[in-house]
């Protein structure tokens, strides 16, 4: 079985090297962590009042989100699932953007078409992604082909999880990878639970990254908590994968603290215990540690900080509140590059029925046809 | 009698087929301990153990494709597909094995099983949790396609297709699962695949529709009667295969029709209706057939009440046909 690659332990003691940051980027990873807490707290209450639909958490997760997309530069994508969107505000994703994906409101970049907690960033190289699990892996393995064929040095991230190594797109992707020897990383977020499905029900492999020797690539298992080790691990494969050296996988462990998503009970099928134990080896409890331990932070630091956070999130959350939802033309947009005859016919009869009907809004007029 | 809601009678009759039959197997992904996200399975796995109800590895191709396998070695699976969106890496198993062993076969190696599977819009879930695919599944030789629209309709018919000797896809219209409520009796009884509901008598206007849209036609007939206008409204439930004599005898019965389903216009059920009334009753008709569909568009989210088919769109639909 893989040996677990730890630099801090659960304590946040130092059991091996740390990387070559400044103290400026190891303080500002804490920051990033605290931020994805943050937020996740926030959209949960607005969740329970009924402002937004759904959340999915990723309360636990935060290291392993933190440190994969630290290692990555501007011109590299990351092809993700439901959990990774606090690691695309790391990378460029404004705040308000995320928010407004969460209201599905008139400044959501996807115009509300996409239920919530579905981000994307074009800027940052971030893709819409669908519900459907496993599907952008084979995405972001022609994406990296795409890459090396253009020459453009970007190395792309592929993240999933545990549950979606039983998917098609897992198998396909990997093996796509490793005979192309595409530019890309494989990186599996085993948070032990897919929705009430425990990790160890999904693979009978004693390991996840046992599977890399399958499709010809290395495997490694790294505490996924451990928002250092998960930097150092990373940062070798994006480097070997930009230096034309092929995939890897990167199999991060680590623990989803919450349920499933806003709609989910965990305590019907985990016990309390296993949740406790977890609680234990927190990301920021164990980070933050190590950082006052260095003399980087003090004991008050992570609370200034998280009031801040909280502050700038709430001040985000208050315009979005306002933004209108968008107007019933982009119902039939969107769908091709232009929007034809038949469609054009469906939305005007639809709205001469809402006329009729007297509940058409203002601004809808139809279409010429 | 006692008052089941639709998701509890579908559970009632995987309880009841269950502790009749032990070759009666379900699984799927999350349906063990948990119930499922919907609890449609809840207490399944706790009462008839791991053997008879388990979760699976994240496979819906893995899921459909060990559930034929199953079928041909003497259990009666009925395996879960969480949502209809997620049934597509299974498609190949369903079309082109489950749905044409029988026929490949010369009727040696059969697939006597069903895939449940909750489909359809309204709690705001996005292109992904939404959709209505039964159109797919209607093109299908050799499968058998079903929708309930009511709890007692819910459990006969799933009692029904478990005891089917051929794979039916049982779509579950997740928008009614609580929604709707009515009464059940206890233990088996089936009702027969390949029937209509009359939900309505009424002699102006025929409304076909099924799922989570018969309670919408139900209250749009009921608006139309306060105008004067009686509608038939009648509920497919078996689009495949489709008593198609019930629905040639309702739409001769007022020559004026209106399908009504949330899926896409385009290639829908509804054409299938269309064609066939235009083939078979066309010198009975006093008006075009209307279709109320979706956007021929993918499912959207925040403008969600606007694509779906609701009662004002269908009422219009009634009063157009009716004054033509």
């Amino acid at each position: 079985m893989a040996e677990l690659q730890q630099i801090l332990d659960e304590t946040g003691a130092l059991v091996g090297e740390v990387p070559d940051l400044s103290d400026e980027r190891l303080t500002e990873l804490f920051q990033h962590m605290l931020m994805i807490r943050s937020l996740d707290g926030r959209m949960l209450k607005l969740q329970r009042a009924g402002r937004v639909g759904f959340v999915g958490t990723a309360t636990g997760l935060e290291a392993s989100l933190v440190g994969a997309a630290a290692p990555l530069l501007p011109q590299d994508w990351m092809w993700s699932g439901l959990r990774e969107g606090g690691a695309a505000i790391t990378r460029g994703l404004p705040m308000s953007e995320y928010v407004a994906q969460m209201y599905c409101n008139s400044n959501d970049t996807a115009k509300g078409r996409q239920m919530c907690n579905h981000f994307q960033h074009k800027e940052s190289n971030y893709p819409s992604w669908s519900s459907v699990i496993g599907t952008q892996i084979t995405h972001g393995v022609g994406a990296a082909y795409a890459s090396a064929r253009r020459g453009d040095d970007a190395v792309h991230s592929i993240h999933f999880g545990d549950g979606a190594s039983s998917s098609n797109g897992f198998h396909s992707g990997m093996n796509l990878a490793g005979v192309w020897q595409a530019p890309c990383v494989f990186v599996c977020i085993d948070n032990g639970w897919a929705i009430s499905v425990k990790s160890s029900e999904q693979t009978a492999a004693e390991s996840y990254s046992d599977k890399a020797e399958a499709y010809g690539m290395p495997g490694v298992t790294v505490d996924g908590n451990d928002v250092l080790a998960v930097y150092v691990a990373m940062k070798t494969a994006v480097e070997r994968a930009r230096a034309e050296g092929g995939p890897s996988l990167v199999v991060l462990k680590t623990y989803r603290m919450l349920g499933h998503s806003s709609s989910d009970d965990p305590s019907k099928y985990r016990e309390d215990a296993e949740v406790e134990a977890w609680a234990q080896r927190d990301p920021l409890d164990r980070y933050e540690s190590f950082l006052i331990a260095r003399g980087l932070i003090d004991a008050n630091e992570r609370s200034v900080q998280e009031e801040a956070i909280v502050a700038e999130i709430d001040e985000v959350i208050h315009e979005q509140e306002a933004a209108p939802p968008f107007p019933l033309r982009s119902l039939v947009e969107d769908v091709y590059s232009e929007v034809p005859r038949h469609l054009r016919l469906q939305f005007n009869q639809f709205l001469e029925v809402a006329e009729r009907r007297g509940d058409a809004t203002p601004g809808d007029g139809a279409f010429p046809l | 009698m006692r008052t089941l809601t639709l998701l509890q009678a579908v559970n009632d009759a995987l309880h009841t087929k269950m502790r009749e039959d032990e070759r009666v197997t379900v699984f799927g992904e999350d349906v063990g301990p948990k119930g499922g996200v919907f609890l449609a399975t809840e207490g399944l796995t706790q009462e008839f153990g791991k053997q008879r109800c388990f979760d699976t590895p994240l496979s819906e191709d893995g899921i459909v494709g060990a559930a034929v396998g199953m079928a041909v070695n003497g259990l009666l699976p009925v395996c879960e597909i969480q949502f209809q969106d997620f049934i597509f890496p299974a498609f190949d198993q369903i079309v082109s094995e489950a749905a044409k062993l029988r026929y490949r076969s010369g009727g040696q190696y059969t697939a006597p099983m069903v895939i449940r599977t909750p489909y359809g819009g309204g709690i705001r879930g996005g292109l992904y949790h939404s959709q209505s695919g039964e159109a797919y599944f209607a093109h299908t030789p050799g499968l058998k396609v079903v929708i309930p629209s009511t709890p007692h309709d819910a459990k006969g018919l799933l009692i029904a297709a478990i005891e089917d000797p051929d794979p039916v896809l049982f779509l579950e219209p997740k928008a009614l699962y609580r929604s709707v409520k009515g009464e059940v009796p206890e233990g088996r009884y089936s009702i027969d695949l390949s029937t209509v509901r009359t939900v309505r008598e009424g002699s102006d206007v025929t409304v076909f529709c099924y799922g989570a849209m018969v309670p919408v036609c139900e209250k749009a007939a009921a608006k139309a009667a306060e105008g004067g206008i009686e509608t038939h409204v009648m509920d497919l439930r078996t689009l495949l295969p489709l008593d198609e004599e019930a629905v040639l005898d309702a739409a001769r019965r007022t020559g004026r029709v209106v399908v009504v389903h949330e899926a896409p216009r385009f290639c829908g059920y509804g054409a299938e209706i269309s064609a066939l009334i235009a083939e078979n009753a066309i010198e009975y008709m006093e008006a075009p057939v209307r279709r109320v569909t979706g956007f021929d568009t993918p499912f959207p989210n925040t403008l969600e009440h606007h694509y779906m088919p609701d009662e004002r769109r269908v009422l219009d639909a009634i009063e157009g046909v009716a004054s033509f």
